[in-house]
């Protein structure tokens, strides 16, 4: 089971991934706590982007990839991924 | 992490990648999508 984000910056990208390895780090939803230690991805890092079929890349999330900061995105969720060890 | 057969869960957003498109894109993979939800904090 993976999880795959759509998340539109780094920040709310890193609090998903804390909240599906680790739990709600806020502790204020019902996944507090609950640590359920998924491996979790951005639909636009490398090594997801990579697997995909480049046409339908292309057609659905070429326009938004300019937009978003993926460089950033891939860091932050790679600083997750190694500090939680998911 | 290889997507192939693997099942996904699907978190998009609205202002960022919706859940459809990011499920269009892990069918080409291979994936099996369990779950495609968008957020919207609006």
């Amino acid at each position: 089971m993976v999880v795959i984000l759509g998340a539109p910056d780094a920040d709310s990208a890193e609090l998903y991934a804390e909240t599906v390895i680790n739990g709600d780090p806020s502790w204020t939803g019902p996944l507090a706590g609950v640590a359920m230690k998924l491996p979790v991805y951005h639909i636009m890092e490398p090594e997801i982007k990579a697997q995909i079929d480049p046409k339908v890349y292309e057609e659905h999330l070429g326009l938004m990839e300019i937009a978003l900061e993926v460089n950033k995105i891939a860091v932050g969720l790679n600083r997750v991924r190694k500090n939680l060890k998911a | 992490m290889e997507l192939n057969k693997k099942k996904v869960i699907i978190i998009g957003e609205r202002d960022g990648v919706q859940g459809p498109a990011i499920e269009a894109c892990v069918r080409t993979a291979g994936a099996e999508p369990l779950l495609v939800l968008t957020q919207c904090f609006v």
